[in-house]
């Protein structure tokens, strides 16, 4: 594979990806454009729903096809369309390049495998490496991600492990054979607040220390403001708005954004009645037609309804949004 | 594990006095002439009475008949059979062939119930999974009594592939055909549970991880499906080889197979209960040890259980 | 095939209740039941199989419909002879149609399939719903009960039953084949209905009923029984299907029906030995027991997808 150093780490184009059921086709993304540098953190916005989770693993080649098809787009990783490699060379990326953790790690391991098998597993398979001097880097490994005895640890099954430490092995898997991007999908969901904060400080360390890219992909705004460089939200199957954190923190450009932001709880504005977003995101095989967001949206006028989805205006330099109203809702 | 091992076997001593005392019960509780219960229609000489007395004690409350019964299990000794042979020394020459024969239909019916089930598994609502669902159910509705004689009548009579009736010392190629027979009777549902099993666990989230760490498709579904798939398939082998006793009276009975099975067909054709009543004895402890390994096994194979 | 506990071990349904079928229509609701009617008509499956339990029931009630002849009118004259009018199977080694016994094998079949169907599922609904609706003490003793009956091969315990309550007795064996397999059958239906029962009772609408101050009756009959029912029947359905062929395994053994009774069973073990001269006599009851057995596994097939829509 002639991976091209020069060109950008993780570049997704207009990828769109459709679940045919025997329901009907649930357009879960649509034309989704991301763009991922070397050291940087990218959150991936969005309710449940929204193909955020959809999108991480089209990038990945996990998805269960039949009944899911990247019908469009490419996904360009060091210049190359990941999408068009066969599929021995595309398995090669999986770990090596591009690594996931996932969500709820108690099901996301195999419980009848010991951690340094599924950890060793990957040595063994795309290293060569000899059964013990596998268990050795394994072990090497959970003292990386700090879980405490990892020596005699490493035997335990994943049932054995609490809920923060069977996370820290998930991490430790995924970055076992170094890869550039890391992708992690509602990684401390699951965990509770405490051990949450303590699972995304190792893993903004551990991407420090490797420069690695990092997707984060949630749909908890505290989370994201902590660690992440730049923000994607996304609504029905597309992103709606891109921006650097600060930017979106300061001045939202998108009413979904800006609805979003307006329902976190804050301790500050005690007493006053917290903003929802009225409404359910759309059934995705049922999108509104115009803009998706229009019958939950306050700035929504016939425009929104009738024409078909808003094109991506540029903001600003790093900055794009897809809104009719974009002046109103930044309020200039 | 250990915990684990000593409550099975406690559960298989509760097990075993349970069962074996609902066979005593369903044969002798509140008989009006139990002498008549062992022998049938069969007119019974003095002596054959005296000698079923000392067997069984029928002078004795029924608790203590039962206690009489469990001892000589438990010793090895069950008496006599109404023909005047030692029943443990019948069960003796029968065991070698039946074992064969089991061990043989056992195999058959896992080798092709896993691989089959996993392939079907694999590729649900494809062409294959989809003619051995019919395959399967057309394989349940086949009671043993219309496979056993049209097997022998097919390939034994007709066709001449494989020998009509099989000997004492009968080699495995003899055995073959009865072995298939009796495999038959557990294959479909072995091979179901199978499928089903390797369905689910195909959308399992650690099969997404498995592939997310750009592991082969078949290291995926060899290493990380397989083994999660067959924890229940071998439960479920552990509750067949009741099905294959069952079906092994028919099988012997049918292919003069001098076996236990066959044994015990002759016994309940001549209404020869002591014989009855020992050897259905002995089969249930079979059955209970075997249960007791595919438990032990199970935990070998499922970590969960292991360290509950 | 004898044992129920094998066909159904790791497939049997669990409880349907609650889980989401057919994602992303909130439109219409619509009831469990009212909605695997709905994928049942749509089966191929249920109806090949609707249709042939309709016909065997017919052959059941009214046999002279199928056949004008006999069965009991053997003539020795006719011993072995090949296919006649109105004796398109031919005839046995006594002499008999082996058409008419074969149509008139599916009564007694049928009689005593249903009958042991209904002992086994009124034993394992009881035994079920104690088991899981009252808990504790009951069920470790009630669930340990089932697993000592499940110690005893299903076909053992069988002979050793029929044995004893045929013994004596100068009937043709109903009786006894089926109290035989109703006392012994009923263990997977229990313990089915047990775990769907405990299942449907953690259910947030029983404890909402639970809460609202309805009785244990009310809630167990109103609330957790019609949610449990699903995989019972499916259970049912199949243990029928396997009663038929344990009777005539039990028949072929010689526990089973005799004297005057003709089955599909007996009649295999009687023309058994004179399978190498003339097949049909045991070729044709085979067949007809097959189907039957068929019909109704399938039927039990096509209940449970309807019901269970999770193993599409």
């Amino acid at each position: 594979m002639d991976f091209n150093p020069q060109a950008p780490l993780l570049q997704v184009n207009d990828m769109h990806v459709e679940f045919r059921t025997r329901d009907g086709v649930a357009r879960a993304v649509n034309g989704v454009n991301l763009i991922l540098r070397p050291g940087e953190t990218l959150a991936v916005l969005g309710e449940s729903g929204c193909g955020k989770s959809v999108t991480a693993q089209a990038i990945m080649g996990i998805l269960d096809s039949p009944p899911a098809f990247v019908t469009k787009g490419e996904v360009l990783y060091r210049g190359v369309d990941l999408l068009r490699l066969p599929e021995n060379e595309r398995r090669q990326v999986r770990a090596n390049r591009i690594a996931m953790i996932f969500q709820d790690a108690l099901s996301a391991l195999n419980p009848v495998y010991s951690v340094g098998f599924q950890i060793g597993e990957l040595f063994r398979t795309h290293r060569g490496l000899s059964r013990s001097e596998a268990k050795r880097r394994a072990i090497e490994l959970l003292d990386q991600v700090r879980i405490p005895d990892a020596k005699n640890r490493v035997d335990d099954y994943p049932h054995q492990f609490s809920g923060g430490m069977r996370q820290r092995v998930m991490i430790a898997m995924a970055l076992a054979l170094d890869p550039d991007v890391l992708i992690a999908d509602e990684p401390t969901t699951a965990l509770d607040v405490t051990v949450q904060a303590q699972i995304m400080g190792l893993l903004a360390e551990l991407q420090r220390e490797r420069t690695m890219g990092l997707v984060l992909i949630t749909h908890d705004m505290g989370v994201v403001a902590d660690v992440a460089d730049t923000i994607a939200v996304m609504y029905a199957g597309k992103v709606v708005e891109y921006a650097p954190v600060h930017d979106i923190y300061a001045h939202p450009a998108h009413p979904y954004t800006k609805a979003l932001l307006e329902s976190i709880p804050r301790l500050d504005f005690k007493g006053r009645g917290l903003n929802v977003i009225r409404g359910l995101p759309p059934a995705l095989t049922d999108i509104p037609h115009g803009c998706p967001f229009h019958p939950r949206c306050a700035y929504a006028r016939d425009v929104c309804r009738q024409d078909p989805p808003p094109p991506a205006y540029q903001i600003a330099r790093n900055r794009i949004a897809s809104c009719h109203f974009i002046r109103e809702v930044l309020g200039v | 594990m250990f915990r684990y091992i000593v409550r099975r076997l406690l559960q298989m001593v509760l097990t075993f006095f349970g069962a074996t005392f609902l066979v005593y019960a369903l044969m002798f509780a509140n008989q009006d002439d139990p002498y008549q219960a062992l022998a049938g229609e069969r007119p019974l000489s003095e002596s054959q009475r005296a000698a079923l007395d000392a067997k069984f004690h029928f002078d004795d409350p029924f608790l203590v008949q039962y206690w009489h019964y469990v001892k000589g299990l438990l010793t090895g000794d069950l008496g006599m059979s109404l023909t005047q042979r030692p029943i443990s020394a019948m069960l003796a020459d029968a065991w070698p062939i039946t074992i064969k024969l089991a061990l043989l239909s056992v195999l058959i019916a896992a080798v092709i119930a896993i691989s089959a089930g996993v392939l079907s598994g694999v590729r649900r609502g494809g062409v294959f999974d989809n003619v051995t669902l019919v395959v399967t159910l057309i394989v349940l509705a086949l009671p043993i009594v219309v496979l056993a004689p049209l097997a022998q009548v097919i390939f034994g009579v007709q066709l001449g592939w494989f020998p009509v009736t099989v000997t004492r010392d009968a080699g495995l190629w003899d055995l073959l055909l009865p072995a298939l027979v009796l495999g038959t009777l557990v294959i479909a549902t072995e091979l179901r549970v199978t499928r089903s099993s390797v369905a689910e666990n195909m959308r399992a989230d650690y099969v997404r991880t498995a592939r997310a760490k750009g592991l082969t498709g078949k290291r995926v579904i060899g290493v990380h499906v397989l083994r999660n798939s067959l924890i229940p398939v071998i439960t479920l082998i552990g509750v067949d080889i009741g099905a294959l006793m069952s079906g092994a009276i028919v099988t012997e009975g049918v292919f003069n197979i001098p076996g236990v099975g066959y044994n015990l067909f002759r016994g309940i054709r001549t209404e020869d209960g002591p014989l009855v009543v020992g050897f259905v004895s002995v089969l249930v402890i079979v059955f209970l040890v075997i249960n007791l390994i595919v438990d032990l096994l199970y935990a070998a194979l499922d970590p969960r259980i292991r360290y509950e | 095939m004898s044992d129920l506990n094998a066909v159904t071990a790791a497939e049997a349904p669990g409880p349907a209740a609650n889980r989401p079928r057919h994602g992303g229509s909130p439109a219409k609701p619509r009831s469990l039941a009212g909605d695997a009617w709905l994928d049942l008509r749509a089966s191929k499956i249920f109806w090949v199989a609707a249709v042939l339990v309709v016909v065997i029931l017919l052959m059941a009630l009214w046999p002279s419909l199928f056949t004008s002849a006999d069965p009991r009118a053997c003539d020795l004259a006719d011993k072995n002879a090949g296919a006649a009018d109105g004796a398109p199977f031919g005839f046995d080694f006594q002499g008999c149609n082996v058409y008419a016994r074969t149509v008139y094998g599916a009564r007694d079949s049928l009689i005593v399939g249903l009958s042991a169907t209904v002992i086994a599922g009124v034993i394992g609904l009881l035994v079920g719903l104690a088991a899981g609706y009252f808990g504790g003490w009951l069920d470790a003793l009630l669930s340990r009960f089932v697993d000592v009956v499940l110690g005893v091969p299903f076909l053992l315990a069988a002979i050793v039953l029929a044995n004893r309550l045929s013994n004596g007795q100068q009937d043709n064996g109903v009786l006894a084949v089926t109290l035989t397999l109703g006392l012994l059958g009923w263990t997977t239906s229990a313990r089915v209905m047990r775990s769907a029962v405990i299942a449907a009772k953690g259910q947030d609408y029983v404890a909402a009923a639970r809460m609202l101050g309805a009785s244990p009756a009310r809630q167990m009959f109103r609330h957790v029984l019609p949610n449990s029912i699903g995989p019972f029947l499916v259970v049912l359905t199949l243990l029928l299907g396997i009663n038929i062929a344990s009777e005539s395994t039990l028949s072929y053994l010689g526990v089973g029906l005799k004297g005057d009774a003709i089955s599909w069973g007996t009649a295999i073990a009687e023309a058994g030995p004179y399978v190498r001269t003339v097949a049909g006599p045991v070729v044709w009851p085979s067949v007809f027991l097959a189907v039957t057995v068929l019909a109704f596994i399938m039927l039990g097939d096509a209940i449970r997808d309807a019901f269970d829509p999770k193993l599409r």
